[in-house]
């Protein structure tokens, strides 16, 4: 067998191993069954992205309030399209994030930005908390005791 | 004009709206002008302006990929409308304090890597930006200049693919700053796209 052949191989075998199991790039439509489930648990939804110097920083709360069983997490990415293999997934991996990821691919934000709420102007970070009782949107950041206080607010 | 306006407020004062103080201007406001250094090291007006027919104020920075994804947009929109009448006017409302890469000397830097063609000024001590009622970066005002108040005639994106410029369909900003021009009122007044939140201490 030639080096390069072994080579070939070698990149093959480490290229499957090293990728993160994928991530949905979704239109609005395909994301908007998320944003109103029926469920006991509090749906706690947060629009980020890997270059969002706030979004990381409160990241490892959402990643905590996943934990809990009654409450469940979608961090909503709106990484740049072409950025979802170079860095979103890589985040991801490195990360370990444990929450549902999923990629926000659609152009018309003005059109979603309003149906997801009509109290965002378009900033990140942002999150919509929900049950089958009450909806509320936060643009803003969040520390970890006024996110758990936020959520807990909703049982 | 004048006494209109006054009549306007007296008659707002009385009815209750649901808009927040502190919420920033709406459209048919008037938009306050200020004085802030430009990366030439100059003081920046909308009064020095004295052709202007009115202005495309685009709050930005240089940290944020947003911003970044439209700078060439930015650009072009400035070719486009600065001699009808319409400039570009950036302002970098972040607190340098805030965020790595949005000091003045940063900015200068970036204006020249882009050859930027408009003023790319610093909101200093973030002053202007809460007036306006500016989230993001980028986040669009079209001014209509009425003698020498500045009127607030569009709020928003600057197109609808933020993210892609070859999905663009509707460009929001040429279309009111074209109604304008043609002396009619933009018929889309206000949009939104995904921006940077404004970083402040």
């Amino acid at each position: 067998m030639n080096p390069n052949r072994i080579l070939f191989l070698i990149l093959v075998t480490w290229y499957s191993f090293a990728q993160p199991k994928d991530v949905a790039s979704l239109n609005y439509e395909q994301l908007k069954p998320l944003l109103f489930q029926e469920s006991e648990r509090v749906q706690v939804i947060n629009f980020w992205a890997t270059w969002c110097a706030p979004c990381i920083k409160e990241l490892p709360y959402f990643e905590k309030l996943n934990q809990r069983d009654d409450v469940e997490v979608l961090l909503v990415s709106l990484d740049f399209p072409k950025h979802k293999q170079k860095r979103l997934l890589p985040f991801i991996e490195k990360h370990k994030l444990k929450s549902k990821v999923v990629h926000l691919d659609d152009a018309d934000e003005n059109f979603w930005i309003n149906q997801i709420s009509i109290k965002w102007s378009g900033a990140l970070p942002a999150t919509l908390i929900y049950n089958n009782n009450r909806r509320g949107f936060y643009e803003q950041s969040f520390t970890k005791e006024e996110l758990f206080a936020e959520v807990n607010s909703y049982f | 004009m004048k006494i209109i306006f006054l009549t306007l407020n007296f008659l707002f004062l009385s009815i209750p709206n649901n808009s927040v103080p502190g919420d920033g201007y709406q459209i048919g406001d008037v938009a306050t002008d200020f004085s802030l250094p430009n990366v030439d090291g100059k003081m920046v007006s909308l009064s020095d302006f004295a052709d202007a027919k009115g202005f495309i104020v685009i709050f930005t920075c240089n940290t944020c990929p947003y911003s970044v994804a439209y700078e060439d947009r930015i650009i072009a929109l400035d070719n486009k409308y600065s001699e009808e009448g319409y400039p570009v006017i950036a302002i970098n409302p972040n607190d340098p304090a805030a965020i790595d890469g949005d000091e003045l000397s940063d900015m200068k830097v970036r204006a020249e890597e882009k050859g930027f063609t408009f003023p790319y000024i610093q909101d200093v001590g973030q002053q202007i930006y809460p007036q306006y009622g500016a989230t993001k970066t980028p986040h669009v005002f079209v001014l209509q200049k009425d003698g020498t108040d500045n009127i607030v005639r569009y709020i928003g994106a600057i197109d609808d693919s933020s993210r892609n410029p070859i999905k663009v369909k509707k460009r929001y900003v040429e279309q009111a700053v074209d109604a304008l021009l043609a002396g009619e009122s933009p018929t889309t007044t206000k949009t939104k796209a995904i921006g940077c939140s404004i970083k402040t201490l």
